[in-house]
């Protein structure tokens, strides 16, 4: 039965997660010099066209249809058998739902880029980037949300703690490491360019959270409005302990910090959103912070160049969600299942299963999947081209082109010139 | 007392910067300039309006040093700034009448030298 109610909501919440991704874009083009920004926020905006196409292809399917153990079956492939008629379990047209998970998988596969950005091939990017929503998000998706084996085991996962945080965040590690670190990483200052697009990014991702998390539960039912307002509460008070953080390492409350502050607190609450009480998602805020800032710190200090810690943020932000379900789910607000703290400690043991299980395998299954990739194409753009910048080289345009010394040249001209990647 | 100007690559600033260092030349600016010196056009394309960029982002280093530093320096420049490939830019030695310090007023090659610190 379509209830017009959730489905209203449902066409809203969608539009706001999918204004995430370019958002992430900002965000991303905000922390790379300036002349990698729009390389930075193509490979954000790329994941609109593939991952979409993809998961429409088979990710949905992969995700959604039926539940097997580990994957779905080719039986939504195509979009086949999805309609207007309300998908199985919810009061929204399954087209809807549909399209709901696919600004997901999008959003999530564009997260993957912040580990690569600045030195990345822009073509290997897009390969990769098809193959991850697939391989990765699609199955992850089917463990914690389509019926596979995490959620029957009875993991808790409101909002995609498995799937998109933690598969974003590990994924992001691996990508790092097969691809490597940029050629003057550790040894030059690689500054963010513009810390305005930045905070301006993370609050319009923040914003469009709340479609994100508020739409996970599919209708405007007790689940959502929880989870909406535990979007508010819980990252801010994730930005205030960040604050304070910041206070006590270097006596100045940073703008880059506040912004990566805001992601952290959505991340934390993603998986937990509809599963605690308002008063908990307070708690989580503050607790999520330290383990995150404390990654970022050491992360600068490696070899590693996971350029715009993804796994700080999104790794370690979903895993420390995931788990605090298991320690404060209470079944008076969720109606679902209580955690440890309130009688359930099996519940625990459920989450730190898909703790354990969602890294390993966003890990492995990146890891392989770029190997593969490099097989085939080179991964990198050379040493020359990234002193010139990936924008140049790989779109031919400037972030920042003052339009001073350009001539315009018609056609003709343009046959007989060759284009200047070297 | 010389004054050198040198005009690199953006993206080889920094080894510019390295090799001064390593030949203990502490004392210069830079900036950034745009110019044309003969490398090939770089074409970019912006909604179907295409372009012919003719003149590419340059760093000008302008140092001002003592006879006996003006080899060092030239040497840095060109082993910061050369990549081998058409646009590596120029260096450009002029005389240079006087130098002050203003802090002290100290003039001529005591206010090029770097203060002992």
């Amino acid at each position: 039965m379509i209830n017009t109610g959730d489905t209203a909501w449902m066409l809203m919440a969608t539009a706001l997660v999918l204004m995430m991704t370019p958002a992430l874009g900002l965000f991303y083009a905000g922390f790379v010099r300036s002349k990698n920004t729009l390389n930075t926020f193509m490979m954000s905006v790329s994941a609109l066209a593939v991952a979409t196409v993809t998961w429409a292809a088979v990710g949905y399917s992969i995700a959604f249809d039926g539940t097997g153990s580990l994957t779905g079956g080719f039986g939504h492939a195509f979009l086949n058998g999805v309609g207007f008629d309300p998908r199985e379990g919810t009061t929204i047209p399954h087209l809807v739902f549909f399209a709901f998970q696919a600004s997901f998988c999008i959003i999530t596969t564009a997260l993957v880029s912040g580990a690569v950005v600045e030195r990345m091939s822009f073509g290997a990017h897009l390969v990769f980037s098809a193959l991850w929503s697939v391989v990765v998000y699609a199955v992850l998706a089917h463990w914690a949300f389509g019926g596979g084996w995490l959620q029957a085991n009875g993991t808790l996962d409101f909002a995609g703690g498995v799937p998109v945080e933690m598969a974003s965040g590990f994924g992001a590690l691996a990508a790092a490491l097969v691809v490597g670190a940029r050629k003057d990483y550790g040894r030059q200052a690689l500054l963010p360019h513009n810390a305005v697009y930045v905070l301006l990014g993370a609050g319009l991702l923040w914003f469009g959270w709340f479609g994100f998390n508020g739409g996970s539960g599919f209708s405007t039912g007790n689940g959502s409005v929880l989870a909406f307002v535990n979007t508010l509460l819980c990252p801010a008070c994730t930005l205030l302990t960040w604050f304070v953080l910041d206070l006590l390492r270097d006596r100045k409350v940073t703008a880059i910090g506040a912004a990566t502050a805001i992601i952290v607190g959505c991340v934390g609450i993603t998986p937990a959103g509809g599963f605690i009480s308002p008063g908990w998602a307070m708690a989580l805020g503050v607790i999520v912070a330290l383990p995150s800032y404390g990654v970022i710190m050491w992360r600068t200090r490696t070899r590693v160049d996971e350029t715009l810690d993804v796994l700080a943020a999104h790794g370690i932000g979903g895993f420390v969600g995931i788990l605090f379900i298991g320690l404060v789910a209470q079944k008076s607000w969720n109606g679902v299942a209580d955690g440890l703290f309130y009688g359930n400690p099996g519940q625990l043991l459920d989450q730190a299963t898909a703790a354990v299980a969602a890294p390993v395998y966003a890990f492995a299954a990146t890891y392989v999947l770029l190997r593969l990739v490099a097989l085939v194409m080179p991964l990198r753009a050379t040493e020359h081209e990234e002193a010139i910048g990936m924008d140049v080289v790989f779109h031919g345009e400037e972030a920042y082109a003052t339009g001073e010394g350009a001539i315009l040249i018609s056609e003709q001209i343009l046959v007989r010139e060759t284009p200047v990647r070297s | 007392m010389k004054l050198v100007i040198g005009i690199v690559r953006p993206e080889r600033a920094n080894n510019v910067l390295e090799a001064l260092y390593r030949a203990d030349i502490r004392g210069y600016s830079m900036s950034r300039v745009q110019g044309h010196g003969g490398e090939l056009d770089r074409v970019e394309t912006y909604r179907g309006t295409t372009v012919k960029m003719g003149l590419s982002e340059k760093v000008r280093f302008e140092i001002a040093v003592s006879e006996d530093f003006l080899k060092p320096t030239i040497d840095a420049l060109c082993e910061g700034g050369r990549t081998g490939e058409v646009g590596d830019g120029k260096i450009f030695v002029l005389d240079l009448q006087q130098a002050v310090r203003i802090r002290t007023g100290e003039t001529d090659s005591g206010a090029v030298t770097p203060v002992a610190s």
